[in-house]
């Protein structure tokens, strides 16, 4: 069934009787082309591409869970192509090109805003850093707009210009960034890969994994063996536990990272702000509700919730950049957890193991990343090659000596 | 998180700075480590759900650095030790 303003009417006319589900709750089959496991963002995005652009018939997504249920559902909604390295940047922008198409492609409305995305300048230092990433936005053809100061104050008149610490001097917008419904996004992309035969198992989890003589030949899970010809893994902060079933260690902390939103208020902030000399992040949700988050908490950690000193630290750094903010009272507070990896940056590659696959490593940025994680995915499983914008997100590169280090940490995973 | 530190006492955990995973006391011998050793200790990691030996900086404190074991799906600790004291014994 396709949504359209005519069928709203029609069924507004006629009681409503006449909506169907939106995906199917299908048995496993004894046999797939591909499993996807990871029911969030990614590997329903990977199960779509691999229906619709690679033509792959017989694909199955199993979840422990319900889809949607983890990060995809748990993020500040942000989508922006903002980087600077030449190995994220066109895949980045790549993602943001299908952000744009996303809603006609899935015949779903996934409430693709684009707002724009203002990062805030409070140096020198960093205004030469933010020149350096606009140009790099630029020549990969994304969108990079320098901005004064006095442009700024007409945009977002209400932010503390004049602290006598971190003054804001400028900002770097992309116009093409801004938020999306996040869950709508599992929800569409679900939709229309079902709708293309692809099975979506949920409640199903994965035990372990059939490897003989280095191939694997599926998966094991709560609801029986799968067999499959290739085996996907997107799982973001279980990464490491699932791999491990398949002996695996990956390069790979989990973290929490936690956010937060507010009670719902006026129109009041008409895009994405970033607190340039801290870590703070905020926009407005269409319910109101002012949307934030910062920094991780730096620990391992599985557990879906945080601790207290991240939250005094995200809070001063609203405080510090937007005063108002403290007049808004905290509605909801929850934790995600983030597979960070070494570098910084993702991994979509093959393993040592024939027919396994794996997706991760998105540490927190994950959801800006999901349309081209999915097309990326989805071109490895079913070609066996990486995707051209995908090329440098390789397991081997820190062997090699080939990270993408955006912020330049080092192998320190809490640090990116 | 309240960090026992076996000299201070309870401590609130942001004064400590995470160092990550307590296996990054076993460096390799660099006499005769082979890359591929150097690649698995700076990179690879085990990432646990359950207890978890980890390294904590007191940087602002005594400056020891502590291993705290800790269920890293509920935060509860359970034992903290001083990591000079644990590498005295190997």
């Amino acid at each position: 069934m396709r949504y359209s303003g005519f069928k709203v009417i029609k069924e507004a006319l006629t009681g409503h009787k006449g909506w169907t589900q939106a995906w199917r709750d299908p048995e496993p089959q004894a046999q797939y082309d591909i499993v996807i496991i990871g029911g969030g963002g990614h590997g329903l995005a990977t199960a779509h591409y691999l229906a619709s652009v690679y033509g792959e018939r017989r694909v199955a997504v199993i979840e422990k869970g319900w889809i949607g249920g983890g990060n995809v559902g748990r993020n500040t909604t942000i989508i922006r192509s903002n980087y600077l390295l030449d190995g994220n940047e066109p895949f980045y922008e790549f993602s943001l090109k299908l952000w744009e198409g996303l809603e006609q492609d899935l015949n779903y409305n996934a409430m693709v805003s684009q707002r724009g995305i203002m990062n805030l300048i409070h140096s020198d230092a960093q205004r030469d850093a933010f020149i350096r990433r606009g140009n790099a936005m630029i020549l990969n053809g994304a969108d990079a707009e320098l901005l004064s100061e006095a442009q700024i104050r007409l945009e977002y008149p209400f932010l503390n210009f004049d602290d006598a610490r971190f003054p804001i001097k400028g900002g770097l917008a992309q116009r093409r960034g801004g938020t999306v419904r996040h869950d709508a996004v599992a929800w569409g992309y679900a939709r229309a890969a079902d709708s293309r035969g692809v099975d979506i198992i949920q409640n199903c989890e994965v035990i372990g994994f059939r490897i003989e003589d280095g191939t694997c030949l599926g998966v094991e899970t709560s609801k029986g063996f799968i067999g499959a010809g290739r085996v996907g893994c997107a799982v973001a902060g279980n990464s490491s536990r699932l791999m491990a079933k398949a002996g695996m260690r990956l390069p790979i902390e989990s973290h929490v990272l936690q956010a937060f939103v507010s009670e719902g208020l006026k129109p009041v902030l008409p895009g994405v702000i970033t607190f340039g000399a801290g870590h703070f992040y905020v926009s407005q949700s269409d319910k109101g509700g002012l949307v934030f988050g910062g920094d991780i908490d730096g620990y391992n950690s599985y557990a879906q919730r945080g601790n207290l000193p991240v939250v005094e630290d995200v809070c001063e750094g609203g405080m510090a950049i937007m005063p108002m903010i403290g007049r808004a009272r905290l509605l909801r507070m929850w934790g995600g957890i983030m597979d960070m990896s070494m570098d910084g940056s993702p991994i979509i590659d093959r393993t040592h193991i024939d027919g396994l696959y794996f997706n991760g490593g998105w540490c927190y940025g994950g959801f800006k990343a999901t349309p081209a994680s999915g097309y990326a995915f989805a071109h490895l499983l079913a070609r066996d090659e990486p995707h051209e914008t995908a090329t440098a997100y390789r397991f081997d590169r820190f062997r090699t000596g080939h990270m993408i280090d955006e912020k330049g940490m080092g192998n320190q995973p809490n640090l990116h | 998180m309240i960090i026992n530190h076996p000299l201070l006492g309870p401590r609130d955990s942001a004064e400590f700075v995470y160092l990550g995973a307590a296996t990054l006391m076993d460096r390799p011998d660099p006499d005769t480590a082979t890359a591929e050793e150097w690649h698995d200790y700076g990179y690879l990691r085990d990432n646990p759900a359950g207890p978890h030996r980890e390294l904590w900086f007191h940087e602002g404190g005594d400056r020891s650095i502590l291993i705290v074991t800790r269920n890293t799906t509920t935060h509860e600790i359970t034992a903290v030790e001083l990591a000079r004291t644990v590498g005295a014994r190997t």
